[in-house]
């Protein structure tokens, strides 16, 4: 029976925005606190740490995100946990945002000119004072363009995780596309909504970047 | 008072392989104002940062107020706490006001409340003449003005000691005179300090001592009129002839 592609197939497809949406949120959250460690952690006064956060986002930049979502996805039977979809794309996209996001944060805080840490330490501030009040508020006003630019990445890399099972937008498609064989419509729409929720952030970006520029020539 | 204010003994400094302070020995008085003068590169700068330990010391001794800073533990905050430091290129933070940035220190490090943190404030911008700037951000203001906010900020943790390291180099020349006025004002208080500077005339001014470095040595150090009149280093005689 091929099934016509009606309201409740676009529904349905629509419906699964929401997926979509949740995965994004927990990645670009859970890889906002860890990029931030990675960060910091890149940019310490300890050798040792530095080398292992740079390894932390070798292995991740250097591998694609699908290897990724498989390694994690058996990974997590091999420890014991149920072979669950969403927390395996979770977890695998938390990974790789935070490599992303953490090489990024690592490039603003290095923006930050050292006379900043510098006059902070001779005021006596702490490391996290210093961090918190002085480099961080910095870097973050370098960061936020770039920082959204990859939130539009992770929305689009999401869509990966189809390939584990995981029904977000993308695999929403591909089942409604098996049982109407209208893939030009029905893929179409998954652009289409894909295109909806990217390209608002892309304009954000872009005018965060315009408004960093006017700001440094203040 | 024959309480020292600082006290160096046999201090070296590398960077890498390079050897940039050499058995240095330097003791300072309470309230004694010292100038530093030599070529670029000799160490000033980092015999200044040895004392709040923005650089690290490979070997020696450096007691700040009593406190000795290669003990470890919380010294260094303590000592920084006590210390202030001017740098050439200001160093304010520019995403926070004037106030802003006097208050923050003595807030977080004194863990002095808002409202007396920034009463203090506003009397150190009052005592460096610019009262008027204190929501103005950093670049609304002209070089001068900057500087001498960086000298109020630094004053408003009350510090025992200050270190200025060529605090006019960077400032148009019509601007050094209402830093240099500041610093006089300072020193003629009683503070203890140490500045990094090639404005004789400010070392004649107010130094008690003027110290001249050459390659990571303390090559000569005298009262201002013989340091100046006679010169024994032929190291110095050449300085000073170059920057006369
Ligand atoms: N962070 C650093 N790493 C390596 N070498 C440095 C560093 N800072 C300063 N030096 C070197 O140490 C010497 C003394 O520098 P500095 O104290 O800044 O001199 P001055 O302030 O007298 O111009 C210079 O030769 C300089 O190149
Ligand atoms: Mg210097």
């Amino acid at each position: 029976m091929i099934r016509e592609f009606t309201s409740a197939e676009v529904l349905f497809i629509v419906m699964a925005v929401r997926w979509t949406l949740i995965l994004s949120a927990i990645a670009f959250l859970g890889g906002a606190l860890g990029g931030l460690l990675i960060a910091l952690t890149r940019t310490s006064a300890s050798k040792g740490l530095r080398r292992m956060a740079a390894g932390f986002i070798q292995v991740f930049q250097g591998t694609p995100l699908l290897m990724q979502l498989f390694l994690v996805y058996f990974g997590l039977a091999v420890v014991g946990l149920p072979i669950n979809p969403l927390l395996a794309a979770a977890v695998a996209l938390t990974l790789h945002a935070s490599a992303y996001l953490g090489e990024i944060w690592r490039g603003a805080i290095e923006a930050v000119p050292s006379g900043q840490s510098e006059a902070a330490s001779a005021l006596s501030l702490s490391y996290r004072d210093r961090m918190r009040h002085v480099v961080l508020p910095q870097a973050l006003r370098l960061a936020i363009a770039p920082t959204v630019g990859f939130l539009v990445q992770l929305i689009k890399g999401t869509s990966l995780a189809s390939i584990i099972g995981f029904t977000e937008l993308t695999r929403a498609g591909q089942i409604i596309n098996n049982a109407t064989f209208q893939p030009f419509l029905v893929f179409g729409t998954v652009a289409a909504l894909y295109f909806i929720l990217c390209w608002p952030l892309s304009l954000l970006a872009r005018h965060m970047e315009a408004r960093m520029r006017r700001a440094i020539t203040r | 008072m024959t309480e020292k204010a600082i006290i160096m003994r046999a201090v070296n400094k590398y960077y890498g392989a390079f050897h940039a302070l050499k058995d240095i020995d330097l003791t300072v008085d309470r309230g004694e104002r010292i100038v530093i003068c030599g070529p670029s590169g000799s160490g000033k700068s980092t015999l200044i940062r040895t004392i709040n330990q923005l650089e690290a010391i490979e070997s020696g001794t450096i007691i700040v107020d009593e406190i000795e800073l290669t003990a470890g533990g919380d010294n260094v905050t303590k000592v920084r706490q006590d210390v202030g430091m001017v740098f050439q290129s200001f160093n304010l933070f520019p995403h926070m006001t004037v106030l802003e940035n006097c208050v923050l220190a003595p807030m977080k490090s004194r863990k002095v409340s808002r409202t007396e943190a920034e009463a203090t404030a506003r009397q150190y911008l009052e005592r460096v003449k610019i009262p008027e700037q204190a929501d103005k951000y950093p670049a609304q203001l002209s070089g001068g003005q900057q500087q001498r906010v960086a000298i109020a900020r630094a004053l408003c943790m009350k510090p025992r000691i200050m270190l200025f390291d060529e605090p006019t180099s960077a400032l148009d020349p019509e601007m050094v005179k209402e830093v240099l006025d500041t610093m006089i004002d300072l020193a003629r208080e009683g503070m203890t300090m140490l500045c990094v500077t090639h404005e004789m005339e400010f070392a004649r001014a107010v130094a008690d001592r003027v110290i001249f470095m050459d390659k990571g040595v303390i090559v000569e150090e005298n009262a201002p009129d013989a340091f100046f009149n006679n010169p024994v280093n032929e190291r110095l005689q050449n300085f000073l002839g170059q920057i006369a």
